[in-house]
C-alpha cells in the first residue's frame, strides 16, 4: 500500500500546471531533436541538458523524462517514414515500418508505434514502481556466462531478418561480425584492424552503419533505379488511422514486447537492441500472416517498438535503485541528478522519496503527453512521403550526414557513412538483406567480450558456461529454437506421407 | 522540413546558451572540448565547468563539444593539429588519457599541448563483496601472493586507472604483475553489478562509484588509494595497511599548442577564477570530487612524472611493449 500512497504523492507533484508545462516542453523538444537521423535519445539528452539548468530539481527531472521519451519516439518516426533509424534500437522498427509507409500505411505504422510506446512505457513504469527491488536483485545475479547465453539466443533469432535466402543473410551477418572486430579489444586493450587510423580505435559506430546501409543506401538505390522504373510511393492508402484489424494485430505484440523489453532492459548489460530482435522473431513466428513480414507487417512494428520503450523504463531501474547507469542515456540522466547533488543508489528511495516518485509519476505524464502530441501529428508526418522523390531523398542524405556529424564530428566518420551507403546500394542491387549486418555489429563484440570475461573468471574452464542455471536455461531455449523448425518440418512431411 | 528543423535545432541550442549564461560580468566566449562521448567523466567535468564558468561570470558563454574516440586520443589529435593557436579553446583530460596515448602508440602526446591546470582528483577504492572471506588489504595481498591468477579483479577499461591500480597492488603485494587476472568491463554499472554479484574476487574503481553500495552494506571497503583518509569515509587507506599504493584519478584542462604567453595567462586566470568560485566549490561537493588545483610549471612537471610512472606499469603488465 505504501507504494500506492507514494505514487499518489508523486502524481500530486507531477500534475501541477507548471510541471505539466515542463513535461510538454520536454516531450516537444525531445521529439524535434530526436527525429534527426543518427541522433538518438542519449545525444538528444546531452544537447538539451543545459536547458534544464535553471529549473528546480523536480521540474528539471520532469522535463528530462519528457525529453527522454520524446527522443525515443522521434527516432522511430524517422525509421518508419524515411528508413533512417536514429539509434540501433529502432533499426528493427524500420524493417516493417518503412515497408508499411511505402505501401501507404505510414499512418497506422506511426500510430501503432506511438500507442505501443505508450502501452509499453506505462506498463513498464508500473513495473518500475512495484517490482524494482526484486527485479534488481535478480538482475545482479546475471554473470558474464549468462549474458553470453543471452547473446547466443539472440543470434539464433537473427534468422528472422534474413529474408528469402539464408546464405545471403549469413553472408551479411558475417560481414557485420567482421566489422565488429575493428577497434580496441576491450579485454586486452590492443587494437585490431585499425590500420593506424585513430578514429577506428573505438570501432565502427552502429548508428553510422545503420544510417549508411539504410538511409544512404536507399537514397542511392532510388537514384540508380529512377530512370528504369520509378517506384510509386503513395502517402496514404486506406485509412490514416489504425483499423479494427490493426488494433487486433497490435495489442498482443505490445504486451509481449513489453514483457521482453522491461526485464532485459533492467539487466546491467542487457541493452535495448536484444529485446527488439527477440520481439521481431517472436512476432514473425506467432503472426497469423507471417507472409506479410518483409512487406510491411504491423506486428513487426508494434512488438519491437514496445520492447524498445519498455527497456528504456527497465534501464531506469538499476539507475534509481543501485545508481548503476547501464546505458549512455542513463549516464546522462545520472549527470542530471548530480547537478542537484542527488546520488541515485540504494539510499535514494529512502532519502528523497518525493523526488523519485515525482519522477516515476512524471514518466506516466510524459507518456500521455507523447501520445497527445504525436497522434495529431501523424497526418502531418505522412505528408512528408508526398514530397517528390528527388527532394525527399536529397533531404534524407543531408540529414543522415548531419546526424552522423553531430554524433561524431570527424571526416573519417563521414567517409565511413558514404562507404556503407555504397555497400548498401550494392547489397540492394544483388538482393542481400542489410539488417543482419547491423545485428552482427551489435551482437558480435558483446558476445565476444562476455564469453572471454566468463572464461577469464573461470580460469579457462569452459564448463562454467553451462554451470549457471540461467545460462543453461537460455542455451536450452536457443537450441530448441534452432532445432524446432526442422523437427516441425520433419513432422509435417511424416504426416503428409501418412495421408 | 529541412529548414524548419535546422532552425528549430539552432533555436534550441541558442535557448540553451541563453539559459546557461545570464551573468552580467561576462568577458569572453570559451569552448571546452570533452574528448569523449556525452555521459562520461570528462564530459561531466566539461559540463560542470560550463555551469560554473557561466554562473560565476568568468565567461559570457561556454560551448561544450564532444569528440569521442580512443580514450581521448581523437580529441587530442584535433586539439594539437587543428586548433593550434586558438586562445579560447580548452580540452578536458585526465589520467586515463596518459595510458591511452601509450597503449595506442598515439601520434600526438600531451607534451604537445599547453598545460593549464589540474582541477580535481578522485581516490580509487578497492572493495570485495560483503560475504567474501577477505577482510582487509593484508588478506587480499596474501591471496594474491598465494596465486595471483586466481584473484579476479573487476574494473574499468584495459589500461585505465583501475587496471593500473590493480597492477600496482599486485606488485606491492609481492607477486608477479604479469599474472594479474584483470577483467575490464565497459561501463561502471556493469563492473559494479559483477562485483556485488560475487562474480569477481575484488573490484577497483573510483570511490564514488562504490560509495552508495558501501554505505548500504552491499560491498566491503578494503581501502582507498589516497595518501590520507578521506574526510567523509569511514575506512582506512591502502597505504596505512602496509601496501605502498598511492594513486588518484585526476582530471585537468589543457589548451592547444602555439599560444602566446598572454593567451596562456588569460586561460589560466579564467580557470583559476572558476576554480575559486562558490559555484565550482558547490559542484565539487555535489559530485564528491576533491579539488586538486595545480597550475603552471608544477602542473607540467606533474604530467611528466605521471607519464613515466604509467609507462612503467603498463610495460610490466604487457600492455605496452
Amino acid at each position: 500500500m505504501d507504494t500506492f500512497l507514494a505514487l499518489g504523492q508523486g502524481f500530486l507533484v507531477a500534475l501541477e500546471p507548471m510541471k505539466l508545462l515542463y513535461a510538454l516542453i520536454g516531450v516537444f523538444l525531445g521529439t524535434l531533436v530526436g527525429v534527426l537521423p543518427g541522433i538518438g535519445p542519449a545525444l538528444t539528452l546531452a544537447l538539451l541538458l543545459p536547458v534544464t539548468f535553471k529549473l528546480d530539481p523536480t521540474g528539471s527531472l520532469i522535463m528530462f523524462a519528457g525529453i527522454y521519451y520524446g527522443g525515443m519516439y522521434g527516432g522511430s518516426t524517422t525509421s518508419i517514414l524515411i528508413n533512417t533509424p536514429g539509434e540501433s534500437a529502432s533499426m528493427i522498427t524500420a524493417l516493417e515500418g518503412n515497408r508499411m509507409a511505402k505501401a501507404g500505411r505510414g499512418g497506422p505504422a506511426l500510430a501503432t508505434a506511438a500507442i505501443g510506446s505508450f502501452v509499453a512505457g506505462t506498463l513498464a513504469t508500473i513495473g518500475l514502481a512495484f517490482f524494482a527491488p526484486y527485479l534488481v536483485a535478480l538482475a545482479i545475479k546475471f554473470g558474464p556466462e549468462d549474458y553470453f547465453a543471452l547473446m547466443v539466443l539472440a543470434f539464433v533469432t537473427v534468422s528472422a531478418t534474413f529474408g528469402d535466402s539464408p546464405l545471403r543473410g549469413l553472408t551479411s551477418l558475417f560481414v557485420g561480425l567482421a566489422l565488429g572486430l575493428v577497434g580496441i579489444d576491450i579485454l586486452s586493450g590492443q587494437s585490431r584492424l585499425t590500420y593506424g587510423v585513430p578514429e577506428l580505435l573505438d570501432g565502427v559506430e552502429v548508428t553510422t552503419l545503420a544510417v549508411g546501409l539504410f538511409a544512404v543506401g536507399e537514397a542511392l538505390a532510388v537514384a540508380a533505379r529512377r530512370h528504369a522504373a520509378p517506384e510509386e510511393i503513395e502517402p496514404v492508402r486506406g485509412s490514416l488511422w489504425m483499423t479494427r484489424e490493426d488494433w487486433a494485430r497490435s495489442w498482443k505484440p505490445w504486451v509481449r514486447g513489453t514483457a521482453l523489453g522491461f526485464p532485459i532492459g533492467a539487466l546491467p548489460a542487457g541493452g535495448a537492441e536484444i529485446p527488439t530482435f527477440l520481439s521481431y522473431n517472436i512476432e514473425k513466428k506467432l503472426s497469423s500472416k507471417p507472409e506479410e513480414f518483409g512487406h510491411g507487417a504491423i506486428e513487426g512494428v508494434a512488438g519491437p517498438e514496445a520492447a524498445n520503450n519498455a527497456s528504456a523504463a527497465g534501464t531506469l531501474m538499476p539507475l534509481l535503485t543501485l545508481g548503476l547507469p547501464t546505458s549512455a542515456t542513463a549516464a546522462i540522466l545520472l549527470a542530471g541528478f548530480q547537478q542537484y547533488g542527488l546520488n541515485p543508489g540504494p539510499l535514494l528511495f529512502a532519502e528523497k522519496p518525493d523526488l523519485v516518485w515525482g519522477l516515476i509519476a512524471s514518466l506516466f505524464v510524459a507518456n500521455v503527453m507523447l501520445v497527445v502530441l504525436n497522434l495529431p501529428l501523424v497526418g502531418l508526418w505522412v505528408r512528408l512521403l508526398g514530397i517528390p522523390q528527388p527532394w525527399l531523398y536529397a533531404g534524407i542524405l543531408v540529414f543522415a550526414a548531419m546526424g552522423t556529424m553531430a554524433a561524431n564530428p570527424s571526416p573519417v566518420e563521414l567517409m565511413m557513412l558514404l562507404v556503407f551507403g555504397l555497400l548498401g546500394l550494392l547489397m540492394r542491387r544483388y538482393d542481400y538483406p542489410v539488417a543482419p549486418m547491423v545485428v552482427g555489429l551489435i551482437l558480435g563484440p558483446l558476445a565476444e567480450a562476455q564469453l572471454r570475461r566468463a572464461l577469464s573468471i573461470s580460469l579457462g574452464d569452459p564448463i562454467a558456461l553451462v554451470q549457471s542455471p540461467i545460462a543453461a536455461t537460455l542455451l536450452a531455449i536457443a537450441a530448441l529454437a534452432l532445432v524446432a523448425p526442422f523437427l516441425m518440418k520433419g513432422l509435417d512431411r511424416f504426416r503428409a506421407s501418412e495421408d | 522540413m529541412s529548414l524548419f528543423h535546422r532552425a528549430t535545432l539552432r533555436g534550441v541550442l541558442a535557448a540553451a546558451a541563453i539559459l546557461g549564461a545570464g551573468a552580467a560580468l561576462a568577458q569572453s566566449d570559451l569552448k571546452i572540448m570533452a574528448p569523449a562521448a556525452p555521459g562520461g567523466g570528462w564530459d561531466g567535468t566539461a559540463r560542470a565547468m560550463q555551469q560554473a564558468m557561466t554562473a560565476s561570470g568568468v565567461a559570457k558563454s561556454v560551448q561544450v563539444t564532444n569528440v569521442p574516440g580512443a580514450g581521448g586520443i581523437v580529441g587530442l589529435a584535433q586539439l594539437v593539429n587543428q586548433m593550434k593557436g586558438d586562445g579560447n579553446q580548452l580540452m578536458v583530460n585526465g589520467f586515463v588519457m596518459v595510458g591511452a596515448i601509450l597503449t595506442n602508440k598515439a601520434p600526438v602526446t600531451l607534451a604537445q599541448t599547453t598545460p593549464i591546470a589540474r582541477l580535481t582528483e578522485e581516490a580509487l577504492a578497492i572493495v570485495v563483496p560483503t560475504d567474501s572471506p577477505i577482510k582487509d588489504a593484508k588478506g587480499l595481498a596474501a591471496a594474491i601472493k598465494a596465486d595471483p591468477a586466481k584473484v579476479t579483479w573487476g574494473g574499468g577499461s584495459a589500461g585505465g586507472v583501475d587496471h593500473i591500480a590493480a597492477a600496482l597492488f599486485t606488485q606491492e603485494a609481492g607477486a608477479d604483475p604479469t599474472k594479474l587476472n584483470y577483467i575490464p568491463f565497459s561501463g561502471g554499472g556493469e563492473a559494479l553489478a559483477a562485483i556485488i554479484g560475487g562474480k569477481v574476487t575484488a573490484g577497483v574503481s573510483g570511490f564514488s562509484e562504490f560509495e552508495g553500495q558501501v554505505k548500504a552494506g552491499k560491498l566491503r571497503l578494503i581501502g582507498v588509494t589516497s595518501a590520507n583518509r578521506l574526510a567523509n569515509v569511514d575506512g582506512p587507506t591502502i597505504k596505512e595497511q602496509g601496501i605502498n599504493l598511492e594513486i588518484t584519478n585526476w582530471r585537468s584542462v589543457v589548451a592547444p599548442p602555439g599560444l602566446s604567453a598572454d593567451q596562456t595567462k588569460a586561460l589560466t586566470d579564467a580557470v583559476k577564477k572558476m576554480s575559486e568560485s562558490a559555484q565550482w566549490k558547490e559542484i565539487l561537493k555535489q559530485r564528491g570530487w576533491d579539488s586538486a588545483y595545480l597550475d603552471g610549471s608544477e602542473f607540467a612537471a606533474f604530467l611528466k612524472a605521471e607519464n613515466e610512472r604509467v609507462s612503467k606499469v603498463l610495460t610490466s603488465v604487457g600492455l605496452v611493449k
